[in-house]
């Protein structure tokens, strides 16, 4: 937006009708104004700059020319004028077997078979060893929104979704890294992920997290992010079991600025796995625009360039959706359905995908909560490539779309969707006992190498933490002491499992040997793998084989039980349980008295309470937390107020609030009645008047105050004098009442209707107010 | 040399379908690798560490499982296993652009892997690389 367009008198604070200067712009863009959204700046569309997601004048027509099993044209270039890219993908990718019958299927008949659930995923997996660049991304370009969810959904190559997570903190102190290592863990994550503030910490680090990770279950794979040779030391020295920093760009010029070549970077895959290490890449939309080597190419065909490239270099897996560039991505039109095309592409090139949802791509909730719908719901091998499960400040990456703070929000969109995100609810106790083993074992490896000797202050500070401001802990360069010298000694994972063993954390140092022997067979090293209850799962023993409704990932009901487990549910039991709380007390206030049959009344004055079958005998509180006898006391001081006479009537033939009011009308002797349930909920009610067509309905029981019902008793001795009040209004300010009370009031109603009998009579109900009633 | 037929999808994973085919590099069987074992002395951290064997079988499952790049690339980490870390770095070093200043220096390399550490393919690979570089001029100064 240009700054012009900004008002130029202050925004959102005038008084209606005192506008002076007379200020020609409507006040709800003043309201938008203060939204985070408009935090999030977009930017136009604008190829030439590198700000186009699917397609640009500069990208090239694909095609491809073979001669004697040699690539000597691709997407229109000649072999002479290849650049590194290009030869890696000519010779490394592209196989000239199935590359003319691939290369000549249209683009709109591979698009089809994408979401076509009758094509096997294998079929296409095998069609896209013979596609170019510009040929993948012209056909994925082709689907909607949907279509690349529901692709995804069938290509991606292991069945059973997981999840990452970041374990990082801003002063990176060791015990809130097992802490937070450990309560990962608990939460469910496949893998969890660490970096340092302070790049000599990283040994350090990697110690905590791997100590911390070994704590509950073994199988979390573990990554130490950092400088690429000291990234494969900590790997050798066994404490870290995955690696996914190696980068890929799609065009020369960025690649060389990222320091690297395809060809250094598929010597590095090979290094990894010649240390047992699991390795994915790195690309994604982006990278190019914030390198400032873009080539004016479309984002898409891009990130097509460097999927293929990743392919070719044989690694197993990438990180793609965006990642550090999903930002930037979603600031152009169509951005974040490019970032799901080019996961789309990433599976349909049969590689593991850990598909972004990484870095905050927006300051909006809606817009976070909107990206990772289509991917949750679709699955994926590990739908964040870093959910921030520490708080967003502590996150030594960058805030992610989802952080600590947001983790139950990500737990209940899983419930709501009975999909799966990889995670779990964990309960307080449990988090409490898996963070105070983590610091317990991190101490006591600290202790027996002779590295450090936390205090039981520090842990103790660590163990409540919500995050790195709350604790009195190491501080970053106590931390460089350690990493030091856990370096220089050349301090491995076999001295941590041997001291873990010897200061009784039997369990932790099996489970750690555990991870590490993962690398003996290399099984984990396959596409896709992470590990499930102790067994290694990949694309090659758990493949995803969804064929239509009822085949591929389904929640099992062991598993949809545990994403159901959320906490604070409501339930009948637990209703009735809060509202016996309240009993005792309300029994101190109020005496009910049934005098029997209740008849019409005579007396021109008299305006009837009609209560429910619960009222008082099951039910105690409104919605809004009122007591039902300063309810009443309100009501009924109202009605005398104005000159009526009250009388209570206890109706059981029905709970509905208009029944009850209708009913109550009928056998006052005004002809104007209260109908009021025991939540809270009432209508004044005129005898003759249809069910429904009442004088004033109060519905929003949770925000109505014992004043409004003061004023209700007002008006319907006003009613019964046959003149007209001002009706009560109750104010809301927007809440959502349902999403607050409902499954509350749907189960007190429930009482309510469970007391009602057919034909019940109306009874006479003397109240007695005693000294506690409000 | 091989002591198995070539390797299918069903034999994974190997740790549990093939348990008899899996050796530490000092000859144990998997289970073999206890805590006690390694506070004995009998296992170190050398019985932690992939091996050609593994990895070479891990290539194999990768090609039934229609990965062939995957497999190159297990093929390529099998002659890595024996190398020094710090040749493997430096190696890596060389290959990143304008560290190597001629093409010659790409071609030594290769030559130690292949003689050295009978590393045929990725001698083959940094020989590529070489011809890469020299096309697209990345021998030159950069830093």
């Amino acid at each position: 937006m240009d700054d012009s367009a900004k008002p130029s008198v202050p925004t959102g604070a005038n008084p209606i009708g005192a506008n002076p200067i007379g200020a020609n712009r409507w006040r709800r863009f003043a309201d938008w104004d203060d939204r985070p959204l408009r935090l999030d700046r977009f930017a136009a569309e604008d190829p030439q700059n590198g700000f186009a997601a699917f397609t640009s004048p500069n990208d090239p027509k694909p095609g491809l020319e073979i001669v004697g099993g040699r690539v000597v044209s691709l997407d229109g270039k000649a072999e002479a004028d290849f650049d590194m890219i290009d030869l890696f993908i000519a010779r490394h990718h592209i196989d000239p077997e199935i590359a003319p019958q691939a290369m000549a299927m249209p683009s709109a008949e591979l698009a089809r078979m994408l979401v076509d659930y009758h094509i096997p995923r294998t079929a296409l997996t095998r069609l896209a060893h013979g596609l170019t660049p510009a040929k993948l991304a012209g056909v994925v370009a082709q689907l909607n929104a949907m279509e690349i969810a529901f692709a995804y959904s069938k290509m991606r190559a292991r069945k059973t979704p997981g999840n990452q997570g970041h374990v990082t903190n801003a002063k990176d102190d060791p015990l809130q890294l097992a802490a937070d290592a450990a309560t990962a863990v608990a939460f469910g994550f496949d893998e969890i992920e660490t970096t340092q503030r302070v790049a000599r910490n990283a040994w350090s680090n990697a110690v905590a997290c791997a100590v911390g990770g070994a704590v509950g279950r073994w199988g979390t794979l573990f990554q130490c992010s950092s400088e690429e040779a000291e990234e494969l030391q900590i790997g050798m020295a066994g404490f870290s079991s995955y690696a996914e920093t190696v980068s890929v760009y799609g065009t020369e010029r960025a690649f060389i600025d990222g320091d690297d070549t395809p060809w250094s970077k598929a010597f590095l895959a090979a290094a990894y796995a010649s240390r047992g290490i699991k390795m994915r890449c790195t690309s994604g939309a982006g990278s190019e625009l914030l390198m400032g080597f873009h080539e004016s190419k479309s984002l898409l065909y891009l990130e097509a360039r460097c999927l293929c490239l990743q392919r070719a270099m044989g690694v197993q897996g990438t990180q793609n959706g965006g990642i550090d560039g999903a930002p930037v991505t979603s600031t152009v039109p169509g951005g974040v359905r490019e970032l799901m095309a080019e996961n789309l592409l990433a599976v349909w090139l049969d590689l593991e995908c850990a598909s972004g949802n990484d870095a905050r791509h927006s300051e909006s909730e809606i817009r976070v909560g909107a990206k990772i719908l289509p991917l949750l719901i679709a699955g994926s091998d590990l739908i964040c490539s870093g959910f921030g499960t520490i708080k967003a400040y502590d996150n030594s990456f960058n805030p992610s779309s989802f952080n600590g703070e947001e983790m139950e929000d990500f737990l209940v969109l899983q419930r709501d969707f009975e999909a799966d995100g990889g995670l779990i609810p964990v309960d307080e106790t449990k988090v409490l006992d898996v963070r105070g083993r983590g610091l317990d074992a991190i101490s006591a490896v600290f202790e027996e190498l002779g590295l450090s000797q936390p205090t039981p202050a520090m842990k103790a500070s660590v163990l409540v933490a919500s995050g790195s401001e709350e604790t009195e802990s190491y501080t970053p360069r106590d931390v460089s002491i350690i990493s030091d010298a856990i370096k220089a000694r050349g301090i491995t994972v076999v001295d941590v499992i041997l001291a873990l063993h010897k200061r009784g954390f039997v369990e932790e140092a099996a489970n750690l040997l555990n991870v590490v022997k993962l690398r003996v067979s290399g099984d984990y090293l396959q596409t896709s793998a992470v590990v499930r209850d102790g067994k290694v799962i990949s694309a090659v023993n758990d493949p995803n084989d969804y064929a239509g409704p009822g085949t591929g990932y389904r929640l099992a009901e062991a598993r949809r039980q545990e994403i159901n487990h959320i906490r604070d549910v409501l339930d009948r039991e637990s209703v009735l349980r809060d509202q016996n709380r309240h009993a005792k007390a309300e029994n101190r206030r109020i005496v009910y008295r049934d005098l029997g049959p209740a008849e019409a009344g005579n007396d021109p004055t008299e305006i009837v309470i009609g209560i429910s079958p619960a009222f008082g005998l099951k039910i105690f509180q409104t919605t809004a937390g009122h007591s039902l006898a300063a309810l009443l006391k309100e009501m009924i001081a109202g009605i005398r107020a104005k000159g009526g006479k009250p009388r209570v009537v206890r109706f059981r033939h029905t709970a509905d609030t208009s029944f009850l009011g209708l009913s109550a009308a009928g056998v006052a002797g005004s002809g104007v009645g209260i109908g009021i349930q025991a939540k809270g909920t009432a209508v004044i009610h005129q005898r003759g008047r249809l069910p429904h067509n009442n004088l004033e309905l109060f519905s929003n029981a949770p925000i109505t105050q014992l004043d409004h019902y003061r004023r209700m008793g007002e008006n319907a001795a006003i009613y019964a004098k046959g003149e007209i009040p001002d009706p009560v209004v109750v104010p809301t300010h927007g809440e959502a009442m349902g999403a607050r009370f409902h499954a509350q009031t749907a189960l007190i109603y429930a009482i309510e209707t469970s007391l009602t009998v057919e034909g019940a009579k109306p009874e006479n109900i003397e109240i007695k107010l005693l000294e506690g009633a409000a | 040399m091989k002591k198995h037929d070539h390797l299918k999808v069903a034999d994974y994973p190997l740790s549990e379908n093939r348990p008899d085919l899996i050796r530490t590099r000092t000859g144990k069987p998997l289970d073999a690798i206890t805590v006690e074992a390694l506070q004995s002395g009998t296992a170190s951290m050398d019985d932690l560490r992939i091996t050609k064997d593994s990895l070479l079988m891990q290539a194999e499952i990768a090609e039934a499982a229609g990965r062939p790049r995957l497999g190159s690339n297990f093929e390529r980490a099998a002659e890595m296993v024996d190398v020094p870390q710090d040749v493997l770095l430096q190696a890596y070093e060389l290959l990143r652009p304008g560290r190597a200043k001629a093409k010659s220096e790409l071609l030594e390399a290769a030559a130690t892997f292949r003689n050295t550490y009978k590393a045929e393919r990725v001698a083959a690979f940094l020989e590529e690389a070489a011809e890469v570089y020299e096309r697209r001029g990345l021998f030159q100064f950069r830093y």
